[in-house]
């Protein structure tokens, strides 16, 4: 076992800086990209009716254009909504 | 302390069954492993490491059900975000890319140095919030003892004894546990 005296730790810890957190939130969304994400948010972006009802009511804007409301899918798209990258 | 975490092995199988909280919690878990890799080890800039850092993780999701041991995954994380980043100094005509000015070696002793940090980062999660908060706020995140002292409510005179007490906890955590060893990180 390696020795760890505080000058090591304090090195090591400070190795790993945290990523920016939108680009970990980016690389956690790429499953749900998928299962439509990326063409409900373009979507939403050119069309404001279409994003008024998904702000309105989420699962029900989403199951009413056939897409399966996954509570993954649609946590992602409510943070989206909220605040786009 | 908390709950012994999740195996890497256990997280890309629980990732492989298509569980998307598995897979946000593996990209939690890497993000600085690759992120530093890209900053640190090639000094690409923000643009080229976010490039880097999306097809990295991309790639993984892609190649999950090939790697050939599920323990591997962090040595094929560093694998991959090697060959993207020298894919992204390459197509940028950069001359003097750091990691291959400093060599092969070089390029293995930062891995295995980032390698040393990760296992300091997992005895990092086994102890109390308050530990894990002072000690990443003030060694990973650079943040002054005021900073943490406001964001936690507790005075910054009292910062830095609770830096050197945590500290010892981590060291304790170390020195009590086997880490495990990686395995190699080729593909099937």
């Amino acid at each position: 076992m390696t020795a760890y005296d505080e000058e090591r730790l304090a090195d090591l810890l400070r190795a790993l800086p945290p990523a920016p957190s939108a680009w970990v939130r980016a690389a956690q969304e790429l499953p749900l990209f998928q299962q439509g994400l990326g063409e409900i948010l373009s979507r939403a972006e050119a069309d404001a009716e279409f994003r008024s009802r998904l702000i309105a009511d989420l699962e029900t804007a989403l199951e009413a254009e056939g897409y399966e409301a996954d509570p993954a899918l649609v946590e992602a798209l409510r943070a989206r909504l909220e605040n786009p990258l | 302390m908390q709950e012994s975490p999740e195996s890497d092995a256990a997280l890309v199988a629980r990732c492989r069954a298509g569980q998307q909280e598995a897979w946000s919690e593996l990209v939690e878990r890497f993000s600085r492993y690759v992120y530093a890799i890209a900053v640190r080890g090639f000094r690409l800039s923000d643009a080229d490491a976010e490039d880097v850092f999306q097809e990295v993780f991309a790639r993984t999701y892609q190649h999950l059900d090939r790697l050939r041991d599920d323990t591997a995954i962090r040595p094929w994380l560093a694998q991959t975000t090697r060959r993207c980043c020298i894919d992204c100094v390459r197509a940028g005509g950069r001359e003097e890319p750091s990691e291959l000015e400093l060599g092969e070696e070089d390029g293995e002793a930062l891995v295995e140095r980032l390698d040393d940090a990760m296992d300091v980062r997992a005895a990092l999660d086994q102890l109390p919030e308050h530990c894990r908060e002072i000690l990443d706020g003030f060694f990973a995140c650079d943040e002054s003892y005021k900073t943490i002292g406001e964001r936690l409510g507790l005075p910054a005179g009292t910062i830095a004894s609770r830096i050197s007490r945590c500290l010892g906890k981590l060291r304790e955590a170390l020195e009590g546990r086997n880490v495990p060893s990686t395995a190699s990180g080729e593909l099937r």
